[in-house]
């Protein structure tokens, strides 16, 4: 005779049973805490450092070489020194009004937005979740299904703007390989150049761009040349995470490097001119 | 030679329980599977675990380990340090059954509602082509055992039950990207599906489920960021509809070519007959018992799969019900000289 064991709790209950009773929130044993502490430090410590720069006004030019740190690039107020302003200086100088006042909220509307960004700080500053299997910090819940966040699906138009501003940056880089009026070349502008083709890496790696390149497209046999692109863009967007770290180093690295040239607190190293 | 270690198991029901405590032997080479089946053997032979193959691929064995969903037979004892205790809890976000058993009908629910493989227009079964480059992007969900342990991390649902209705989870999203991605897939609404029903928007891709993935699939990445971006241009991008408006160009719309040719075939309707696919068919649910549930197992529904198109009906139906018409033997697939008929659509390798 088969015996049929009675599954207990299993009634004509409706949608809301319940889960297994486990009062602790969490029965993670790792040191699930440290990712987002680390981010948490290295995200508050670059936006602390960016914004008392970006609100210096002074230190961000270096006349001699053509050093123009990207946080001031294109420098657009009455303040700019001479040379740094390539766009003119159509803006006013009012100290709440960065120099690069143009491209500053797309850079920073481009991070914001950006795939990897928003996992980062939703997870370490917005506590939604702290890590996984790790409750959630919050009682309600709308995900990006709403104002704001649902504008989080404009980082598209802030990836094209920051195309635009990857080739103002990398302008920058190529007319800063002058000393005085004839060619140099120096410390500074392996930084500089170094920064600018990281920046290409972390906006061609973005998931927009990836989608763009050739994602969209259901037949990729149609279309090679987009495959292709689409295939390069998949490397690089595999790193996007790192990417997007290394350029937080590099643009801090850039900025510091012209100010302390700028400020005089040690000389640029040449190797030409 | 085996070493006590120390486990500590949730055991109960859904009127309640605890975690318990155990001494357990371990052995070189064992898994927490083979832990739970020692326990099983000495000590608690009422403890109700879901297995299966113990080689990573049925997806089963869904548990939570230290904390973590993991599997339990993918779970080597050897990554955890001598002196370690172990604690084994059920899946926490669907209602547990018994012990480390847990109901997953919630996922079941979930792909039932999505809708299905739509067949290309005109091409019988059995001569479906694709080049690899076209489909190696749905291969990877494909990979998919369907453990749920996505659905189980994915804190829209974890920790927000009340989302359970309007969120279908990063197990749905790649089915549902599987099926965008796919070259002979005829439906063009999956985008708009994924958003206003399986509550896309609500995934706010911190990446969990990637991260507990067992196969490895690159969820976020590779299905949820790219149904985003569809989304994104159906609804969002400026440069696009610009683009669509300057060339006439309307690939999205699958009007350049992209789908396969209207069937001429005898007894072919609506989207295999060319008729443009329409959305006024709403997703229909699955059917239910008289209490409203759904069974345990899809075999002793009488319309096993996914919802009929004919409705809630008993098949086979009588031929006067039938709302098409039977085609012939081999019908469609050859041509009246028994060559088979270039529409110039297919791909062909």
């Amino acid at each position: 005779m088969t015996t049929t064991a009675t599954r207990p709790g299993v009634g004509p209950s409706g949608p809301d049973r319940p889960r297994a009773a486990i009062t602790a929130k969490t029965l993670r044993t790792d040191r699930w805490w440290l990712a987002p502490l680390i981010t948490f430090v290295g995200l508050g410590a670059w936006v602390a450092y960016a914004t008392v720069r970006v609100f210096m006004h002074k230190w961000y030019f270096v006349e001699a070489y053509h050093y123009l740190t990207p946080f001031y690039s294109p420098c657009l107020t009455d303040r700019c020194v001479e040379g740094s302003a390539l766009f003119g200086t159509p803006l006013p100088s009012f100290w709440l009004l960065p120099e690069a006042a143009f491209t500053l909220p797309f850079l920073l509307l481009f991070r914001l937005t950006c795939y990897y960004y928003r996992k980062a700080y939703y997870r370490a500053f917005w506590l939604s979740p702290p890590a996984c299997a790790v409750p959630d910090g919050h009682e309600k819940y709308t995900g990006e299904t709403r104002f704001p966040l649902i504008f989080q699906n404009a980082h598209r138009y802030a990836f094209y703007a920051a195309v635009i501003i990857s080739l103002i940056n990398t302008y920058d880089a190529i007319i800063a390989f002058r000393s005085g009026d004839s060619f140099g070349f120096g410390l500074g502008n392996i930084i500089l150049v170094g920064n600018v083709v990281m920046l290409w890496l972390y906006t061609l790696s973005c998931h927009s761009c990836r989608h763009i390149a050739g994602g969209r497209l259901k037949h990729f046999s149609k279309h090679p040349v987009r495959y292709r692109v689409w295939t390069f863009v998949s490397k690089l967007n595999v790193r996007h995470m790192q990417l997007a770290w290394i350029t937080l180093g590099t643009l801090a690295l850039t900025d510091f490097y012209v100010m302390a040239v700028s400020a005089g607190w040690f000389s640029d190293l040449r190797f030409v001119g | 030679m085996g070493t006590k270690r120390h486990f500590r198991v949730w055991r109960g029901d859904s009127a309640g329980g605890d975690i318990q405590d155990f001494d357990v032997e371990v052995n070189d080479g064992e898994v927490v599977l083979d832990i739970i089946h020692r326990l099983q053997a000495t000590q608690t032979p009422d403890l109700a675990c879901r297995w299966n193959c113990k080689a990573g691929k049925c997806g089963s064995c869904s548990m939570e380990i230290n904390g973590k969903p993991r599997l339990g037979c993918m779970t080597r004892m050897s990554t955890f340090e001598e002196d370690e205790t172990v604690t084994i809890t059920p899946l926490r976000t669907f209602p547990v059954i018994r012990d480390l058993v847990t109901d997953v009908s919630f996922n079941y629910d979930k792909a039932r509602e999505t809708p299905a493989f739509a067949p290309p227009p005109g091409v019988a079964p059995g001569d479906y082509r694709m080049q690899q480059i076209d489909v190696e992007r749905s291969q990877e969900f494909r990979k998919c055992i369907e453990c749920f342990l996505c659905q189980n991390t994915c804190h829209v649902v974890r920790d927000h039950e009340d989302n359970k209705a309007a969120f279908s989870g990063p197990r749905s999203f790649i089915r549902a990207a599987e099926l965008d991605m796919h070259p002979l897939d005829d439906r063009e609404d999956r985008k708009e599906y994924a958003q206003a029903h399986q509550g896309m928007g609500l995934c706010n891709i911190t990446k969990c489920c990637t991260e507990v993935c067992p196969e490895h699939i690159k969820i976020t990445d590779n299905a949820i960021i790219p149904m985003k971006e569809r989304v994104v241009d159906r609804r969002y991008d400026p440069l696009v509809w610009l683009g669509r408006k300057i060339f006439r160009r309307d690939q999205l719309n699958g009007s350049d070519g992209e789908s396969m040719a209207p069937s001429t075939s005898v007894g072919v309707t609506d989207v295999a007959k060319g008729a443009p696919y329409t959305t006024n068919r709403l997703p229909e649910n699955p059917p239910v018992r008289e209490d409203g549930r759904m069974d345990v197992t899809e075999v002793t529904l009488p319309n096993p799969g996914g919802p009929s198109p004919f409705g809630d009906q008993t098949f086979p139906l009588p031929p006067d019900k039938v709302s098409y018409q039977q085609p012939g033997p081999r019908h469609g697939s050859l041509g009246e000289d028994g060559n088979r008929s270039e529409d110039g659509h297919h791909q062909t390798h």
